[in-house]
């Protein structure tokens, strides 16, 4: 299965949830967030949402900005 | 001494009006010796793509400038349009548990980094409907500004200059006349360069200012939080003092009365 992460084309088997994915970004301890198809995931059902072929994800984390 | 009152933002007391940036900093340790010399309690973040292969044990952000300790002011920057700036401020509020403050900023050209007003107006629209505490950066243009604040943003936050530009405050007449108008609290956001220029918008009436690359280009950055901290409380007391009037002409000082001539 195929499917945009952070805008770049990404493999992974059929059935990955949310939760596989963000597992593969190594985010350690960080506070992040997670859209798909531009919608938000909310924490709570990213081991229950399953990753779609062609789905657009962002995982994003806070960095410095002013 | 008159007792100041304390800076409101969408119902929360502040006692500094400092506000600052977490960008451009050499490290996290820098990042925070910074802002605690600041006395800031409000700063703010960028939300950003993760990065894959990142090393899991870098230093985290949100560890440094706890959501304990400060309160988060997550960013749009780098935002063009009015659906990535809100698209953004949905992430952070994913990320920081239903936290509603952001900071709305959606650009229009990356040389002048000013606001694209009819964009950001659209987006403030949509964040307020849809629940966030809007502090949004605008233009130093009153009717402006006096827009934002009836679409129901918490706070109106001009610019002095452009961004990182560290000219100080380019438009003084416009300030006073948004701070005149203002139904929120009026935050300079932008364009400061040092000390003197945030005493100057505090001066002005300003609620408050917002800086970064103040802070983080000078030479000695923690010193000049500290040195930012004292102009925006020396400033705020002028402002609430209230300056003597200006006259082209000199006034004695001393008593022309009892010289021995």
């Amino acid at each position: 299965m195929q499917f945009v992460l952070n805008g770049e084309s990404t493999e992974m088997s059929a059935g990955s949830t949310i939760q596989d994915v963000v597992n593969t970004m190594e985010v350690g301890t960080k506070r992040y967030a997670v859209e798909c198809n531009e919608e938000i995931v909310p924490r709570s059902l990213h081991t229950k949402t399953a990753v779609q072929q062609g789905d657009q994800i962002e995982i994003v984390v806070a960095i410095g900005g002013g | 001494m008159i007792e100041d009152s304390k800076l409101v933002v969408a119902g929360m007391e502040f006692g500094s009006r400092l506000l600052v940036g977490t960008g451009k900093y050499k490290d996290h340790e820098e990042t925070r010796l910074a802002i605690e010399a600041s006395g800031a309690e409000i700063v703010t973040v960028a939300i950003r793509r993760t990065n894959i292969g990142q090393n899991p044990d870098e230093p985290n952000l949100l560890d440094v400038i706890s959501p304990d300790k400060y309160t988060i002011l997550p960013n749009t920057a780098g935002c063009y349009t009015a659906k990535d700036a809100v698209r953004t401020c949905r992430l952070a509020r994913e990320l920081l548990d239903g936290h509603k403050l952001v900071k709305l900023e959606v650009l229009g050209d990356d040389k002048t980094l000013f606001p694209d007003i009819p964009e950001t107006l659209i987006a403030a629209e949509e964040l307020v409907k849809d629940g966030f505490d809007v502090m949004v950066y605008t233009s130093d243009d009153p009717l402006i500004a006096r827009r934002l604040s009836e679409i129901g943003c918490v706070s109106v936050m001009p610019l002095a200059a452009p961004i990182g530009s560290g000219l100080g405050i380019r438009n003084p007449y416009n300030i006073i006349t948004i701070i005149e108008e203002a139904l929120v609290p009026i935050i300079v956001d932008a364009g400061v360069g040092t000390a003197s220029d945030a005493a100057i918008a505090m001066e002005l009436g300003c609620d408050g200012v917002l800086m970064n690359t103040a802070i983080a280009a000078a030479k000695h950055p923690i010193l000049m939080a500290s040195a930012m901290k004292k102009g925006i409380e020396a400033g705020r007391e002028a402002f609430l003092a209230g300056r003597m009037p200006r006259k082209r002409f000199a006034s004695a000082s001393s008593p022309i009365e009892g010289t021995i001539f």
